[in-house]
């Protein structure tokens, strides 16, 4: 049988048993508002769940009597044993449907005309049942009524019932919650117990004894275990009824939705998702009506006709986060105003005061609606008034962003109150703290250096006027020393000689290091709250007890960053990005080889990309003017004048050989630039200004304070060989864009970089895919990765297999340079996440590519 | 923030009660006996960081976590010279534990209604605000401490 189905038929008879309790005390009690409530609840629950679950002959009925009970409440109907009667004749019948579905698992054939009939009779008021009339004589009139139906409508609840109940019932069990709690309090008493005693044998050894406490303790660890499963739940037990939900919702508001559930794994406590379930499905119910446009208005706003409700589900930093994300309208900031206004929630001026955000916030306060009209899919009046408030009751808190005409996110975070979570033990000041795993990124150990000493890739302290920061690869690390930060003790963070434990830690967007005195094992912690005279305290997200029945503090690096204003802000996300921004454009200095070719300006080119310095006899020279040879080191040299023409009146002359020999892929290729008088090599750092208006030169720098024309090698490369492409055009768009440049050939890179450059790209490049990988762990960011095919160690397919699989670069173009490509290599090359292919040294062909690729907007390459 | 409702007018009225004795302060004091859940001797206390000084720290009972309090600072008496060993007495509020920290623990006793005397007015404040009143035993008097009061504590104590 369906889990659905069997979960409503334990509840259901649950809410029945409940129902002719509270039926028979409304009787007694006919203006007692709180059991009749009761009881509407009850009533409304079932026909609710028949709607979702497709059993309409129960829902029909339910409804019908849902009617009757809504007058009373509504003081329209009185209660009289007459109504109640009726009203007990259907909960009799919608028993019976009830055990017919537990044995069939389907709704038993026939109908209930008569006594929804009867039903709607009453709940016009014209109730003339006489008083008196025992429930089950009402019920026999009612069935005889009903005349025409084949099978026997009313089974009174007799023995055959109550046995096919029994039979149906013993799956599962209900337990409360109290007595789960008792039991996780007897285990870990009982594990600290089994932990003395195997203290003891330990040193008595006694053969006799180790065997059966062997025992002991494995069925201690599973007991232990069992007890902790039995409260925590996966959260897609709380989402089972969505999908249905959203289904019967797409049907009902003519709409076209579809539901994405991410992290339905996640586990929570049993108690915390019952606690969530309704406010979700309200959540979800609400995007759905209100959030999502019809298909009509999405097609007009350019958007697909499809809506989509996100919902994702994680752990973070010792929380649950629930989000519900919907690609709709979004909210109507103006409306909320004006209606803010109209319930007297809040004045004009205090409202001009207030942030959109702070406004949008008013769809929490109690009786505020922003439907126009409350359709039948909204409920009776229960609002997000209701959500927030039981989402608070739990502890947690619930965010929203909107942004009109993209969509709405409602984040909740709750606290993992009785989660497990993993936890790293460390010491500070003489006290033991756990940190949750979750947010620990890395352990390091680093002490101060002194200032100028080598930076050898040591994690290492060092001080910005007296505040210490931590230097981690490459990247600056706030630092909080635990002991100053609880008051526990001095700080020795600045000693020079102590090197210090310091705990790597991710908020938010951000990561700071923590610094400790020692550091012990992880250990799995049951997270209990703290005493309500520490909440608040936000340093801590509860307390524990260990292994060895000690109680320590959990440390809640989201309040440590919060207390210390390192906040996971947007503004602190900027600035983390700022930073690393900054560093990936700080150019390291360049050997630039300084030289004179027709003109007084001296020229330059990268060291890096010169192979030799060569003088070269003019005899040696051959061929026609413009297709120049020489001899060189056993092969033709192609030689290219760089002013045009040789001046063959020279004996000698100086000539810039470029190579490619370090290339395993390309043939060997060089090249001989004849250029007038070599000058210098000088050490500087390259900053070329964009805007070269001549062929073959990238741009002009500043050099040794010197302007100097920096050359365009490629341009020079395509000289001499045909098949190496003209190179001109400038591109405007994408300028800025941060380029990632991934080569193991020193020359490519030199060759490359400029090029990059010159086009208005910020590029840094590295000489492996290893050095590229840890550039992402670092953060760093990247519009888009340029990266060679053939590289040792890592190739480039490779490379691109990992970064799309795990990486935060994994939604970055990434342009393969390959020096030949045939068409299974580019398909293998594609497959493995690149993409674009360019072949080396097509300068233009790369910069349309890196054009393209970047003009297409982040979000739709991740959608894509 | 309040933690607890002060306690009720009510139970000012505690004439005839049994009470578990103990000493603070070389001061005999008396607390109800319904309200004592546990009586512990020197126990391992954990100090909790940035806590009120009231809160001594926390301490593992048989799986639960109970906050300790210390009686001598709440009540705002010198602490105990040098490691003298301090046993707990642990009640219940508001579902949560909470230990008293006391110098000694005594014996149980219903002292009889005749010698119940209010709280005299030239109570030192700090005691005045816990006690309930006095009994006047046969060679000593015994503060019955009101520990609803004694529990609500403000975070910025």
């Amino acid at each position: 049988m369906d889990d659905l189905l069997v979960e409503f038929l334990t509840e259901t008879n649950e809410n029945l048993a409940e129902l002719d309790v509270a039926l028979v005390k409304l009787e007694r009690e006919p203006d007692d508002g709180a059991t009749l409530s009761q009881i509407f609840r009850l009533v409304h629950t079932i026909k609710g769940t028949c709607g979702f679950l497709g059993l309409p002959r129960l829902e029909q009925l339910a409804h019908a009597a849902e009617n009757v009970l809504g007058r009373v409440r509504d003081g329209v109907l009185v209660v009289t044993p007459g109504l109640i009667s009726t009203v007990l004749a259907a909960i009799d019948q919608i028993k019976f449907i009830v055990t017919s579905l537990g044995v069939a698992g389907l709704e038993p054939e026939g109908t209930d005309t008569a006594l929804i009939a009867r039903l709607a009779v009453v709940s016009e008021g014209e109730a003339s049942v006489p008083s008196g009339v025992a429930p089950a004589l009402a019920s026999v009139l009612v069935g005889a009524a009903e005349g025409v139906s084949p099978a026997p409508i009313l089974k009174p609840a007799g023995h055959e019932m109550a046995s096919v109940e029994g039979s149906g019932s013993n799956q599962t069990i209900r337990v409360g919650v109290d007595v789960l709690e008792d039991l996780m309090t007897l285990v870990s008493e009982l594990v600290l117990t089994r932990n003395q005693i195997l203290q003891l044998a330990r040193n008595h050894e006694s053969a006799a004894f180790s065997v059966p406490l062997q025992r002991l303790s494995h069925i201690t660890t599973d007991l232990q275990e069992g007890v902790m499963k039995t409260r925590m739940q996966p959260i897609g037990n709380a989402w089972a009824k969505l999908p249905r939900l959203v289904r019967d919702l797409t049907m009902e508001l003519d709409k076209r939705i579809e539901l994405v559930m991410h992290g339905a794994e996640t586990e929570l406590d049993r108690q915390v998702l019952e606690l969530v379930k309704d406010p979700l499905t309200h959540m979800v119910r609400n995007s759905a009506d209100h959030g999502l446009e019809p298909a009509a208005e999405r097609r007009a706003a350019g958007k697909g006709e499809i809506g989509h409700i996100f919902l994702n589900a994680y752990h973070e930093g010792g929380h649950i986060v629930i989000e519900v994300r919907d690609d709709g309208r979004g909210l109507p900031v103006e409306k909320i105003r004006a209606k803010a206004v109209a319930k007297g929630l809040a004045t004009e001026v205090e409202l001009s005061g207030m942030t959109e955000s702070q406004i949008l916030r008013f769809i929490f306060r109690a009786g505020f609606s922003t439907a126009a009209a409350v359709t039948a899919v909204s409920g009776r009046g229960v609002g997000m008034d209701v959500v927030k408030t039981n989402v608070e009751r739990i502890g947690g808190t619930i965010e929203l962003e909107s942004t009109v005409g993209k969509g709405t996110t409602f984040i909740i975070k709750i606290p993992l109150t009785l989660a497990i979570v993993s936890a790293l033990i460390v010491e500070a000041g003489g006290e033991r703290f756990a940190i949750p795993q979750l947010s620990v990124v890395e352990l390091v150990r680093a002490g101060m250096k002194a200032v100028d000493a080598q930076d050898d890739g040591e994690p290492i302290v060092q001080l910005i006027d007296q505040t210490p920061v931590l230097r981690l690869r490459n990247r600056l690390l706030p630092l909080i020393n635990l002991n100053t930060l609880l008051h526990l003790g001095p700080d020795r963070t600045n000693d020079t000689d102590a090197r210090r434990f310091i705990v790597v830690a991710q908020v938010g967007a951000s990561l700071l290091g923590i610094v400790v005195d020692r550091v012990f094992d992880t250990e799995e912690i049951v997270v209990k709250p703290v005493a309500p005279i520490m909440r608040h305290v936000t340093m801590f997200s509860g307390n524990t007890i260990l292994g060895d029945g000690s109680v320590i503090m959990i440390l809640d690096t989201n309040g440590i960053a919060r207390a210390t204003g390192i906040a996971g802000t947007a503004e602190a996300r900027r600035a983390s990005e700022a930073a690393v921004l900054a560093r990936t454009t700080v150019h390291e200095r360049t050997a630039i080889l300084l030289f004179r070719a027709g003109g007084s300006a001296p020229k330059g080119v990268p060291l890096g990309l010169v192979a030799r310095l060569e003088e070269i006899e003019t005899a040696a020279i051959e061929g026609m003017t413009g297709e120049e040879v020489t001899q060189y080191r056993g092969r033709l040299m192609p030689i290219v004048a760089m002013s045009g023409t040789l001046d063959l009146g020279k004996p000698r002359q100086s000539v810039l050989v470029f190579a490619d020999a370090e290339r395993r892929l390309a043939h060997d290729r060089c090249m001989g630039l004849v250029v007038d008088e070599i000058i210098d090599v000088v050490e500087d750092v390259v900053n070329i200004q964009l805007g070269a208006e001549r062929r073959g030169i990238l741009g002009r720098a500043v050099i040794a304070e010197k302007a100097t024309e920096i050359i365009d090698t490629s341009y020079w490369l395509t000289q001499a060989f045909a098949d190496w492409f003209d190179s001109t055009g400038r591109i405007g768009s994408t300028v800025g864009s941060r380029l990632l440049a991934v080569d193991d050939s020193a020359f490519f890179r030199q060759l490359l970089e400029p090029s990059l450059v010159a086009a208005g790209y910020q590029v840094t490049s590295v000489g492996s895919a290893a050095a590229a990988l840890a550039l992402a762990e670092t953060g760093a960011r990247f519009d888009a990765i340029v990266s060679d095919i053939e590289m040792p160690d890592m190739d480039g397919i490779a490379f691109v297999s990992r970064l799309r699989s795990s990486s935060c670069w994994s939604t970055l173009p990434v342009i393969a340079l390959t020096g030949l490509a045939t068409p299974t290599q580019v398909e293998a090359g594609r497959a493995a996440g690149f993409t674009d292919y360019v072949r080396k040294f097509e300068r233009e062909a790369l910069l349309a590519s890196l054009r393209q690729c970047l003009a297409v907007p982040t979000e739709n390459r991740l959608l894509a | 923030m309040a933690l607890l409702e002060p306690g009720v007018q009510g139970e000012r009225d505690v004439a005839g009660q049994t009470l578990v004795t103990l000493i603070v302060a070389d001061q005999l004091c008396g607390v109800p006996v319904m309200s004592v859940r546990d009586i512990l001797g020197e126990q391992p206390i954990t100090r909790i960081p940035l806590a009120p000084p009231e809160i001594a720290g926390s301490l593992n009972l048989r799986g639960r976590i109970v906050t300790a309090i210390d009686l001598r600072r709440r009540l705002g008496v010198l602490p105990a010279s040098g490691g003298a060993p301090r046993m707990s007495v642990v009640t219940e509020q508001g579902g949560d534990l909470y230990a008293l920290l006391v110098d000694q623990v005594r014996e149980v006793m219903t002292p009889p209604e005749s010698s119940f005397e209010d709280n005299p007015p030239t109570l030192p404040p700090a005691w005045a605000e816990f006690c309930n009143g006095i009994y006047r035993l046969q060679n000593r008097l015994m503060v019955v401490l009101d520990i609803g009061r004694i529990l609500t504590l403000s975070p910025e104590g």
